[in-house]
């Protein structure tokens, strides 16, 4: 083999003009998934751990009313005597269940119509696309509510709420990058090939539309937690003794003065998560993407 | 006096990786210089340097001497009389070199205005002939029109009309005909060689077609990985090349067309 | 001898905003097993539309594609598997007919598989075979595609075109994405492949000189239909049309030493 021919390493080394990856971004962007896991993972751990540990009973009402942090309540109490540690603990385990959950109901759904769209052509995809483009403009929020509120309020019914007006954002996506997929010359190939369409799209539309869709869940994931927190503010939450911390907040409302920790915490809660979870998401972009080489 | 001085010119990109090293070579005035190289061995980027229009990331180091001026590091305000005047630049997709929001009359005119203080008619007429030059046929619906309406050919004259506008000594072409059609190619590259004899330019003309170098130019200097491998007379990297890469080269281009001329010969009748 | 592949009086209409243009029209031409043709064209010719016909991802709008002198039945799936057997391609654009999320072996293997050519261990023997073939390490099999330059890129292409042991190769500007050097060898290479594996190469391309170079019949296209057609010393050494000589004076030649 001619010794002339050279690995081309980045993408930048094809094209002769084309600028490299910049070695500061990559740096900077492992600070930004550490700094993601690091947040992300804090909430995760006292989620786990509140299945197996609580300082209190959720219900224990013992302690005296909206007292400051101590030594027997890490963050005080509310103003009906609960520890408010233990509330924020239990808020983690509903915030990360509602969030998956909606995010799951939001792919199971979003991903199927978003590929289907994806291969309609003429007016079936005209028609497709318009509706997804009715349904996403109406926020996610909104949408949630409107089936809360026929439904009635449980964490059941939140999740799937909350997940259904994700599946249309999910699904415009889907159909987007899988048409873009679709277009290329190794979809042809694959045909020429003999792999049928069902093959087609296992093995070469799902893997490639992934790193994609799969950033964007990581999104959505947060647009969830947001939206769970907001609903339960609102009063559509799953009912109490489920302590989201959207709950936490609107309980708070009236002694925030008197004893802010208890809109503090829930609130500084919901930043982390949510910020943690850009943050990875941002972070893990180009780490699975086997094209993208580093440069030598 | 030389009209452009390349010695030891470099360009790195932030990472540190050299995509240029240590390139030098001289342009006199009226002479032409190929850069012959494949897709990454720096040669347009060795040519964006010399008009100083490296892309974002990009740094260059050395010197580059165009017209007396220092080109590596100078401030845009020094760069910018060059442009032009002095040195003008062909890229390899018109499309991507020509506003598609903007009528290609006005695009043509902006540079002749700011070259021969023209307005009005005087320069609508300047407009039309340059159009003329470039062998355009109906050059009024041509100015009337958008650059995605007109062939790949037409935007590549319209390109180099704009670049020949304000008289420049130095022409730079990039890989000007790769992206056209082979019968338009010959017409444009016939085109392109009357106008800078008639102009007594220097060119200096970027491809990675040996054929193609060898029909605008005598001599060109061969790039690979960022260096400058060789340079000589066309007929001399032909037939008696120094570095092994430019003999391969040679080579694989002489195979291809020692097989199509046999094939040509076997068919002429006798 | 039957041919292999043909074309006869094959037309392509367009339909919605070009309606009543043809992209193709009454092309008609044969690929005898052993002989390599080239098919010319610039842009506008027709012969994206005739590289979908000839691969069976369209139906002409009038005309047969006939493939053993059978015409091809797109709805037939035995006909359509034992078609795509037969006949397989090498794209043009290196970068993008190789899917970047699966390793070379898998890419390669793809026509094994779903032509159920062969299963697992003599599978992965014919993948191994192909890249060997095409000059490429049996460790590329396990490695993705971006690892790779153009030229094995296409190397790579080439050896998932001929792992079905097929007999009609097409290939659709296969160098024109390439360097001289690395054109070269591709060019070389598909010359040496069509004697030892029984295959007759079918190339599309807008470069005179590469078909001149590989193929014993040429035929020349331009909007849409056959200019001229014969064996490539015939077309290049004593065009007939007006076309052909354009063309042929078009060709950026060395000078001679």
């Amino acid at each position: 083999m001619s010794t002339m021919i050279q690995r081309e390493t980045s993408a930048g080394a094809d094209q002769d003009g084309a600028p490299p990856p910049d070695g500061r971004a990559r740096d900077r962007r492992s600070l930004i998934l550490i700094v993601g896991l690091l947040l992300v993972g804090a909430i995760v751990l006292i989620a786990a751990l509140s299945l197996v540990w609580l300082p209190y009973a959720p219900s224990d009402t013992t302690g005296s009313r909206l007292d400051g942090p101590g030594l027997a309540h890490w963050l005080g109490t509310d103003r009906l005597g609960r520890d408010l540690f233990t509330e924020i603990m239990v808020g983690a385990r509903i915030a990360l269940v509602v969030g998956l959950g909606a995010v799951g109901v939001g792919a199971a759904i979003g991903i199927p119509v978003g590929l289907s769209a994806a291969f309609a052509v003429g007016w079936l995809d005209d028609t497709m696309s318009a509706a997804m483009d009715i349904l996403i403009a109406f926020p996610v929020l909104l949408l949630a509510m409107l089936f809360v509120a026929v439904t009635g309020a449980s964490l059941v019914t939140v999740t799937v709420a909350i997940g259904l007006s994700l599946s249309a954002i999910v699904a415009r996506l889907t159909r987007i990058v899988a048409k873009r997929v679709l277009a290329e010359q190794y979809i042809t190939a694959a045909r020429t090939s003999g792999t049928g369409w069902l093959g087609i799209v296992r093995q070469h539309i799902l893997p490639n539309i992934w790193p994609t869709i799969s950033v964007n869940l990581g999104l959505l994931f947060g647009v969830a937690v947001l939206a769970e927190a907001s609903l339960s503010y609102l009063g559509l939450g799953a009912p109490p003794p489920n302590s989201s911390w959207g709950r936490l907040l609107q309980e708070a409302q009236s002694t925030v003065v008197t004893a802010p920790l208890g809109a503090v915490a829930p609130g500084i809660a919901l930043v982390i998560l949510v910020i943690g979870v850009n943050l990875l998401v941002d972070g893990l972009r180009d780490v699975a993407d086997p094209t993208q080489a580093r440069a030598r | 006096m030389n009209l452009l001085e390349v010695a030891s010119l470099s360009v790195t990109s932030s990472d540190g990786v050299a995509r240029v090293r240590d390139v030098s070579f001289t342009v006199a005035p009226g002479e032409r210089l190929g850069l012959i190289g494949e897709s990454g061995s720096g040669k347009s980027l060795t040519a964006f340097a010399v008009i100083g229009l490296l892309p974002a990331g990009l740094k260059a180091t050395g010197s580059v001497m165009l017209d007396d001026t220092q080109v590596v590091g100078a401030p845009e305000k020094n760069l910018v009389p060059l442009r032009g005047r002095v040195c003008s630049f062909i890229f390899q997709e018109p499309l991507t070199a020509l506003d598609p929001l903007m009528k290609l009359g006005h695009q043509l005119a902006e540079p002749i205005a700011r070259h021969q203080g023209l307005r009005g008619s005087a320069l609508k007429r300047a407009v039309l002939d340059a159009l003329d030059e470039v062998h355009l046929p109906e050059p009024e619906r041509i100015a009337d029109s958008r650059s995605y309406e007109i062939s790949g050919g037409q935007r590549q004259r319209v390109a180099i009309a704009m670049a020949l506008a304000c008289r420049p000594r130095l022409l730079i072409a990039d890989e000007p005909t790769t992206a056209l059609d082979v019968t338009v190619q010959s017409g444009v590259l016939a085109l392109l060689d009357h106008l800078v004899a008639d102009r007594d330019m220097a060119m200096i003309f970027v491809s990675h077609d040996l054929a193609v170098v060898s029909r605008m130019t005598d001599h060109a200097l061969v790039m690979r990985s960022g260096e400058a491998v060789e340079r000589g007379s066309i007929g001399e990297l032909l037939a008696s090349p120094r570095h092994p890469y430019t003999a391969e080269f040679a080579a694989s281009a002489r195979r291809i067309e020692t097989a199509f001329a046999s094939a040509i010969a076997r068919g002429r009748p006798e | 001898m039957t041919p292999i592949l043909a074309l006869d009086n094959v037309s392509y209409a367009y339909r919605g905003t070009h309606a009543g243009q043809h992209a193709v029209q009454d092309v008609s031409f044969t690929i005898e097993p052993g002989q390599n043709t080239g098919l010319v064209g610039e842009s506008g010719s027709g012969k994206s539309t005739l590289v979908k016909l000839l691969l069976g991802l369209m139906r002409p709008t009038s005309g047969q594609v006939l493939f053993d002198g059978v015409p091809l039945n797109l709805g037939d799936q035995s006909q359509v598997r034992s078609f795509r057997r037969s006949v397989q391609t090498v794209f043009q654009d290196p970068y993008s007919s190789l899917d970047p999320r699966q390793r070379v072996g898998r890419i390669v293997g793809e026509p094994v598989r779903s032509l159920r050519v062969a299963r697992g261990r003599a599978a992965d023997e014919l993948v191994a075979k192909a890249l060997e073939s095409v000059g490429l390490a049996a460790d590329a099999a396990s490695r993705y595609p971006h690892e790779f330059s153009g030229g094995q890129r296409q190397r790579i292409a080439i050896a998932r075109a001929i792992v079905s042991r097929p007999r009609v190769l097409l290939a659709d500007e296969p160098v024109s994405a390439l360097d001289v050097i690395t054109r070269s060898q591709v060019i070389a290479l598909l010359a040496e492949l069509g004697p030892s594996r029984d295959l007759t190469v079918l190339m599309v391309s807008h470069d005179l000189s590469v078909v001149g170079a590989l193929c014993q019949r040429t035929v020349v296209l331009q909007g849409g239909r056959i200019v001229e057609q014969g064996t490539t010393s015939s077309v290049l050494g004593a065009p007939s049309e007006t076309y052909t000589r354009q063309l042929l004076a078009a060709v950026p030649r060395l000078p001679q030493i």
